[in-house]
């Protein structure tokens, strides 16, 4: 398997632990005893995460594990039937996924879900919406804030795609593009909200070696550059242990195995649970 | 009051005959069917002309109206729909509104627009008295027209090897077609027995209401069209409660509220309804997956 | 002036409508002052322009939000019969005066239906949406027909359902009598008024359209959930759209009524919600030149088909299935554009050989 970023996990005050350059900051995310039940069938259980200020966190397992259900239970998609997700500090219990990511938690889908019809630079400022300051009324009669706010808006969509060198796309459209690069929008869109966790859902899905290769350098620079949290869910063992500074392995709704990349790879459970079968 | 009730089952029951061919072409083609409500004024004139200009016998002029209604609809469903499966909903409910356009204006032509006075098939028989209510004999024959058609369409949907493809090609044509079901085959047949039900209806709506318009489906297709919804499109015993139900609401909100009110009323209630049950009373919630 | 070199393909559609609608009228406005027109023509001008401010109002719906709305005609008589109670209240006021006030009053209080009823059906999705458009269009249309309005010297009088409960000291005046609809409307409208209202009303759809609030509308129609997880509410959306679509639907009623001296409610039924979809839909879903062309078309076609009276509706739902069939089977298009190809071609041959 590829480097690991050999980092040092610190327990915080809670059943959860973080990397130690994220000690003394709050938690961006913590979910305790979160559960799901689909029509009696219970789809996730007791699952429990903290996740520190600037983490890259790994979420794995095996197909129908329930990660993407996390994400929708995160992102208030779903109402969780039990447990608590704090954000930023606050109880999301009875919020909407529009009210959870005005708190600034982001998102992909893993079935890519762009808005086909209209340009890529467009997707980038439905991103940017909120943080676009003009009323309704200036918009309809052209009043000088939409002239500014439209002005400043175009120039940050472009500042935004050239993290993945996409500014030359801005004017095509969303459904015109190459799969890979779909997900790099998604990416990018998300960035776009100002989020403080940003949640990726298979984001190499599709993607070759050497893409995935830029693909985890952006993931990395992303971080760095807006000092964010990033959640993943990934099947590339690459990626996965190549950025990832802590990983929760799922299986059946419930959390197996938690720690460092290395501890996760020597992991006998997680090995017979999902390594072991996945790459043989 | 028992009067009002029986007659309102007995409008019901032809609101809910006529429900049922909305409730199976929307479950098997996942459409609209606008032009359904002329097929019951057609189903009229035909049945009339029958009877009027034939000089044929009653029963024999409903089949006859029948067996024309049932070749319409599958040439409607040829000609107009068949080549417009892959398009957008849209575009099949104003190809269905330019069906519907076209058979009320082509029965302009033949017909005229004068209404014509609908013959009553049951002039010998005596209006019947239950429990001190009287009762016309048309109110009795719909609501067992109704419940004989219901039993039957139920026992063939569940029962016969066709009714079984019906049912799988309403819930996922691309597999069904893998299972060799001739699914060209069975959509032709849910229009066949969508359209021969909606001249049953026409032949007791007129017989009921006794004047028959170029017009005179499109009210009761709208109105049957809301039962199938307020009762769950998709679903038979749905459309079934549903007709009755608005029947009832009609009848009485006619008489106790107010006539001009009484689409209101109906309509009403059927926004109630769908804003406590998005999906109507008896259909399925569907979520979409994240 | 930097601003137009600068505009995107977007502003210069929005330039193409208001051109349209600029030769449009001056073009008919030069036929009117020559003389150069039919009375029934002429008489349909107000009506036109009504019918293509009912299409781009219906498509900020239809096609840029995206939910199928079957009652459109409910709004526009909403805002017909407001129009005829607040110009008849105004009594001797000037009629531009009345004609503005009217309008403005028209557009909002269809605008405060628009939003009550968006409460419930946008709630609903696709075809259950639909149903309940059409069931408030025709529960407003009931409601018009049992509603009963008088003036007097003491003010405005209402009724609901029972004539004889309006009150009136004997020299009042009926304004709007139940079935009968609205009598006695004093014809105020022009066609420079109509179609200044066009002109506004086309620069704030297509203004709000390429705004952060048009953006916003049109990623909730594209995909819903994704557009949630992006921040954005798309019942306040949704609802923004249909209110003030409903309002512009208000308007045109407003002007479409004082152009009449009677009016029934019977006018704005389930029919004419589908005439004006019609128009919609054959112009192309949110292409607001195609509703203009097509409400302006599809109008005139009926009378210009007079002389076949007879066929001329038959006609009519011929050519809308024809249209709706070869422009959306693959194969019919397919073989239709192979056809022009060849046409084409041979022209092109026959022309070099000679």
């Amino acid at each position: 398997m590829s480097k690991s970023p050999e980092v040092k996990l610190v327990n915080v005050p809670s059943p959860n632990f973080v990397p130690e350059k994220d000690a003394d900051k709050p938690l961006v995310l913590e979910a305790a005893h979160l559960g799901i039940d689909f029509g009696g069938l219970v789809a996730v259980d007791e699952f429990n995460i903290g996740i520190g200020a600037t983490e890259i966190c790994g979420l794995i397992g095996p197909n129908g594990a329930g990660k993407t259900t996390i994400f929708n239970l995160l992102t208030k998609v779903y109402e969780p039937t039990r447990g608590t997700i704090m954000l930023g500090g606050k109880d999301t219990h009875n919020m909407t996924p529009v009210q959870v990511n005005q708190m600034g938690i982001a998102r992909t889908f893993q079935n890519i879900r762009l808005f086909d019809k209209l340009s890529v630079e467009e997707n980038v400022k439905i991103g940017l919406h909120n943080h676009i300051g003009y009323h309704t009324l200036s918009g309809v009669f052209r009043l000088p804030s939409y002239w500014k706010e439209e002005k400043k808006s175009h120039e940050r969509a472009l500042e935004l795609l050239d993290i993945f060198g996409m500014a030359d796309l801005a004017n095509v459209t969303a459904d015109s593009l190459p799969y890979g690069a779909q997900r790099r929008l998604e990416i990018v869109r998300a960035l776009a909200t100002g989020p403080k966790l940003l949640l990726l859902d298979e984001p190499a899905a599709g993607m070759n070696p050497s893409e995935t290769e830029e693909l985890m350098n952006n993931i990395r620079k992303i971080r760095d550059e807006f000092q964010i949290a990033v959640l993943l869910i990934e099947h590339d063992m690459n990626l996965v242990m190549g950025i990832c500074e802590s990983i929760v392995v799922l299986n059946f709704g419930r959390i197996i195995a938690k720690g460092t990349p290395s501890q996760i790879q020597g992991n006998p459970q997680v090995i017979e649970a999902y390594l072991g079968t996945h790459r043989g | 009051m028992l009067a009002h009730l029986i007659n309102g089952i007995s409008l019901g029951s032809i609101y809910a005959i006529i429900a049922l061919g909305y409730t199976m072409v929307y479950g098997i083609a996942k459409m609209l069917n606008f032009a359904h409500g002329d097929v019951i004024m057609v189903g009229g004139y035909i049945s009339f002309c029958s009877m009027m200009y034939l000089n044929l016998p009653a029963p024999v002029a409903v089949l006859v109206a029948v067996f024309v209604c049932t070749v319409l609809g599958i040439v409607v469903e040829r000609l107009a729909y068949k080549p417009l499966r892959a398009a957008t909903s849209l575009a099949v409910l104003i190809t269905a509104i330019g069906m519907s356009y076209f058979l009320q204006n082509a029965a302009l032509l033949i017909w005229g627009a004068n209404p014509k006075a609908f013959p009553n098939m049951f002039k010998n028989i005596e209006a019947i008295e239950i429990a001190g209510a009287r009762v016309s004999p048309v109110a009795i024959v719909a609501i067992v027209a109704n419940l004989i058609i219901m039993v039957a369409l139920t026992l063939f949907t569940t029962r016969t090897k066709v009714g079984k493809a019906m049912r799988a090609v309403s819930e996922d044509k691309g597999a069904a077609t893998l299972m060799g079901i001739n699914v060209n085959f069975t959509i032709s047949l849910t229009f066949a027995i969508g359209s021969g039900l909606a001249a049953i209806a026409g032949v007791l709506l007129c017989t009921a209401y006794p004047t028959l318009m170029p017009t005179t489906g499109s009210m009761p297709g709208i109105k049957a069209f809301t039962a199938a919804v307020f009762g769950g499109i998709g679903s038979i015993p749905g459309a079934m409660i549903g007709g009755i139900l608005l029947g009832i609401i009609e009848i009485l909100a006619r008489a106790y509220i107010s006539s001009e009110l009484a689409d209101a009323i109906v309509f009403g209630v059927l926004i109630v309804v769908l804003i406590f049950r998005p999906t109507g009373l008896l259909g399925k919630q569907i979520h979409e997956k994240v | 002036m930097n601003m137009i070199k600068n505009a995107s393909s977007a502003s210069k559609k929005a330039f193409l409508n208001y051109g349209i609608v600029i030769v449009f009228f001056i073009v008919f406005q030069t036929l009117v002052s020559t003389g150069n027109i039919t009375s029934a023509l002429k008489g349909q001008l107000i009506p036109i322009v009504c019918y293509m401010i009912m299409a781009v109002s219906l498509n900020l719906v239809v096609g840029i939000s995206g939910e199928l709305s079957l009652g459109h005609a409910g709004f526009m008589s909403v805002g017909a019969f407001t129009a005829v109670i607040v110009s008849s209240a105004m009594g001797d006021a000037a009629n531009p005066a009345k004609l503005v006030v009217s309008m403005i009053v028209g557009a909002g209080v269809a605008a405060i239906a628009g939003f009550l009823i968006g409460i419930p059906v946008l709630r609903l999705n696709g075809d259950y949406l639909a149903i309940v458009t059409l069931a408030f269009g025709e529960i407003i249309k009931n409601i018009l027909n049992c509603l009963y309005v008088g003036i007097d010297e003491k003010g405005v009088h209402f009724a609901f359902n029972n004539p004889d409960a309006l009150g009136m000291n004997p020299l009042g005046k009926v304004v709007i009598n139940g079935p009968m609809g609205a009598v006695g409307i004093s014809k105020i409208a022009t066609f420079p008024a109509a179609v200044i209202l066009l002109m506004i009303i086309l620069i704030v759809i297509q203004n709000l359209v390429n705004s952060r609030t048009g953006r916003a509308i049109m990623a909730i129609r594209d995909n819903r959930i994704a557009a949630e997880s992006m921040g954005l509410s798309p019942m306040k959306y949704k609802m923004l759209a249909f209110t003030v679509s409903a309002s512009m639907a208000g308007a045109a009623g407003a002007v479409y009524a004082l152009n009449y001296s009677t009016l029934v409610p019977k006018k704005f039924d389930f029919n004419t919600s589908i005439l004006v979809l019609v128009f919609v839909v054959l112009g192309g879903i949110g292409n607001m030149t195609g509703s203009l062309i097509a409400a302006g078309v599809l109008v005139v076609l009926p009378e210009l088909l007079r002389k076949f009276s007879d066929y001329r509706m038959l006609v009519y739902a011929i050519v809308l299935i024809l249209v709706m069939l070869v422009t959306n089977n693959e194969k019919l298009k397919g073989r239709i554009d192979t056809f022009f190809k060849k046409f084409r071609m041979n022209i092109a041959k026959g022309g070099r050989k000679k």
